[in-house]
């Protein structure tokens, strides 16, 4: 089962309309999702990353919201479906059964008239055909499991009667309730204490490991995701900026915005005289996506980062460097499984290195660079 | 120690009244948000404040200010007793200790211009004059890295960094020599973070002033702090220099809590050594007899739940308050765990590539 593609997205973009004009919230944004692995999502507030991840399941509001090019495959043993085409009765039939959510704020997103037991038997009710007594009895079933001492008790309790990490685990308990092939978790740590946050994120990894469910988690926190993810995503200004497998992502680095953002982190394990510092502030979504979003802020920007808006490309290994990697690229090697193993980021700086390594124009060498490009 | 700490809280104890009753309402107790804490604070030095929420560190912060009237203790700014002043003394003594807020939404007045609420100190303080005070908060905008035309402009026309910068400028628009951050940096994305701190740290180099930082992200008070105190309920748990604290972590709660912060190394971070607390932070309203923290201590013995712990001296400028740190019995299974922790953490030092980030070199 693992290693199959159970979410495909291709060329995602979302606008919002405004008075001020339309927001170009996401460009074209695409990943795989494989089955049974985790894909960690980061990115600062306002890069896009909740909006792309619930306009797959067109949780943001429509309008102003459209979502205006795009596919996402949602492939199960029961065939391929583009969710984007459906129609919301049938999403609704697939949210909360074979796409759960966990949201940043449970106290907001839990009903705080509706007894916890009784919200998570809702949803096992609506989405199986257990009865009343099955669905309560799987209720207490899945509190358990999701660590709440004394379940039978807990059912008729609260959500206030509950701490911010107990709740926490409620949603959890809902969201895998169908056991789902999808888990969207938008920050479900962000509001709860380091050591609850710890909990939590822990609990989420084990439980959908064990029931083999493929986990969008997104997230502003850098060390969070690295303890989580299996493929990383960052994404700034709307658009995805660099992707692959988070070792190499943390590791490597390719995209001068995460290697600014891994450098403006402070370490535990060490001092540093100065945090690095990225001048500015993110871009405004108002204008259309002609250049860099990142260009106004990059140390090592050419004059191509402000006329066009680099693709994704490889930057996988040796002399891969610089391959255009779409789907219909001419290389061949664009299969669409082509995608999760690879490590692509939307920057000019390999290719203008080549052009001008070429050319013998002198080239700017970045710090944390590969063997290979040193060498030139 | 030689010499006198510049700024120093002795037994400081702040209690909020639970009432019942509208009409007549009567006291049925208290919450300990803070219960006798010591702390001081060199010169020029900053002491870095992390605990969870609600353990009592922003109102910490309130308290020395007498922002909140402390319920006991003594606060002492360089030979000032900033407690037993009276009203009109306070407020002579307020340019001296300034404050920087957590949320700048919140704390700039959205009708202000900046221009107007950099002054605003001055004005209250009468020493305000029309052009002098102009060109001071111009002098200051630029000092926090605004661009000092944009007086003129409200703060819905800043971002979030640049409105906690407008909130530091007025904070030193009087020259403070003591400055309270309560969490300036919490609610700014990473990249913003860096930068505001770098800022602080700046600052605090060039005008010499004293901080009292108060977090809880315990790397990123690792970065400005001197000193760190940990506080868990309304009490300190452990207060040492950043060297000693990061290196041997001598209280369960602050080695689980270094062990639950995230390290941004996917190797490091998927097999290093945890210690994950169960269950949550108890109610401060009732909180746990003997050591506040033992219900979720995996070392709590029945001496723990009895005695509260003194907070002693253990090494020097090294400070406690747990029964069993040092104790012949179970003393050697906290330093092991210590030693696995710090281990794990250290081995993210040397890690990962280079990420200088600055203009490209050729």
């Amino acid at each position: 089962m693992h290693g199959e593609t159970v979410l495909r997205v291709r060329d995602l973009s979302v606008q919002f309309d405004s008075i001020d004009g339309t927001v170009h919230a996401v460009n074209n944004v695409s990943f795989d999702l494989k089955r049974g692995e985790t894909l960690g999502i980061v990115g600062e507030s306002g890069s896009g990353k909740s909006v792309s991840m619930m306009s797959l399941v067109r949780l943001i509001a429509e309008p102003p919201g459209k979502i205006t090019s795009g596919s996402a495959m949602f492939i199960t043993s029961d065939g391929e479906v583009d969710l984007l085409s459906l129609s919301r009765r049938q999403l609704s039939r697939l949210r909360g059964d074979r796409i759960g959510f966990i949201f940043q704020d449970p106290m907001s997103s839990l009903n705080p008239l509706m007894s916890v037991g009784a919200q998570i038997a809702e949803s096992v009710r609506k989405h199986t055909q257990l009865q009343r007594a099955a669905a309560k009895t799987r209720a207490i079933e899945l509190l358990e499991h999701v660590g709440i001492p004394g379940a039978k008790q807990r059912y008729d309790n609260y959500p206030h009667q509950f701490s911010g990490g107990m709740r926490q685990r409620v949603m959890i308990a809902i969201a895998i309730s169908c056991n789902p092939d999808i888990l969207i978790a938008d920050e479900p740590t962000t509001a709860l204490d380091v050591t609850v946050q710890a909990q939590i994120a822990d609990l989420t990894n084990r439980l959908c490991k064990e029931l083999s469910i493929s986990v969008i988690w997104i997230s502003h926190d850098l060390g969070v995701v690295a303890g989580l993810a299996d493929q990383l995503m960052v994404m700034y200004g709307g658009t995805v900026v660099e992707y692959g497998e988070v070792e190499q992502v943390y590791a490597h680095p390719r995209h001068p915005y995460t290697i600014g953002l891994l450098g403006a982190l402070p370490k535990l394990s060490k001092t540093e005289e100065r945090l690095v510092n990225i001048a500015g502030a993110p871009p405004s979504l108002f204008s259309p996506p002609t250049q860099c979003p990142f260009a106004d802020r990059c140390p090592w920007v050419f004059e191509r980062c402000e006329s066009e808006r680099p693709a994704l490309y490889d930057v996988g290994g040796e002399g891969r460097a610089g391959v255009v990697r779409s789907d219909d690229a001419t290389d061949g090697r664009g299969s669409s499984d082509g995608w999760v193993d690879s490590h692509l980021t939307a920057c000019f700086y390999d290719l203008e290195r080549n052009r001008r390594r070429d050319a013998d124009e002198p080239v700017a060498v970045r710090p944390g660079a590969l063997a290979h490009e040193e060498q030139g | 120690m030689s010499v006198q700490p510049y700024f120093q809280v002795e037994n400081l104890k702040q209690y909020f009244p639970i009432t019942r009753g509208v009409i007549f309402s009567r006291t049925v107790g208290a919450i300990k948000a803070v219960d006798d804490v010591s702390f001081e604070i060199p010169a020029g030095e900053t002491l870095g404040l992390v605990g969870e929420s609600g353990c009592g560190k922003s109102t910490t912060g309130r308290s020395v200010l007498r922002l909140y009237e402390p319920t006991a203790g003594r606060v002492q700014l360089g030979d000032i007793d900033v407690t037993s002043l009276s009203a009109t003394e306070l407020r002579e003594l307020r340019p001296k200790m300034q404050m920087i807020f957590q949320d700048s939404y919140s704390s700039l007045n959205p009708r202000h211009s900046v221009g107007k609420i950099v002054a605003e100190p001055m004005v209250i303080q009468g020493e305000s004059d029309g052009a002098r005070t102009r060109a001071r908060v111009q002098e200051l905008l630029e000092l926090v890295g605004l661009n000092p035309d944009h007086m003129k402009r409200f703060p819905h026309e800043f971002s979030g960094g640049q409105r906690q910068r407008i909130g530091i400028a007025r904070a030193l628009a009087l020259n403070p020599s003591f400055v309270v951050c309560d969490e300036p940096i919490s609610a700014l994305d990473v990249s913003i973070q860096a930068q505001v701190v770098n800022l602080l740290a700046e600052l605090q180099k060039e005008l010499g002033l004293t901080y009292l930082f108060i977090a809880h992200d315990l790397s990123m008070v690792r970065h400005i702090s001197h000193r760190i105190a940990v506080m868990y309920l309304g009490k300190l748990m452990e207060s040492a220099t950043y060297d000693e604290l990061f290196s041997a972590p001598l209280h369960p709660y602050t080695q689980s809590l270094m062990s639950a912060v995230p390290i941004p190394e996917p190797n490091i971070e998927k097999s290093r050594t945890r210690v994950i607390l169960s269950g949550d932070v108890p109610s401060p309203v009732k909180p746990p007899t003997g050591c506040v923290f033992h219900t979720r201590c995996p070392f709590a013995t029945d001496k723990c739940a009895a005695e509260v712990p003194e907070f002693r001296e253990i090494r020097s400028g090294h400070r406690v308050a747990c029964h069993h740190v040092d104790d012949p019995a179970i003393g050697p299974t906290i330093d092991a765990q210590r030693e696995e922790i710090v281990t794990s953490i250290e081995s993210a030092a040397g890690y990962g590539p280079d990420r200088t980030f600055s203009g490209a070199s050729t």
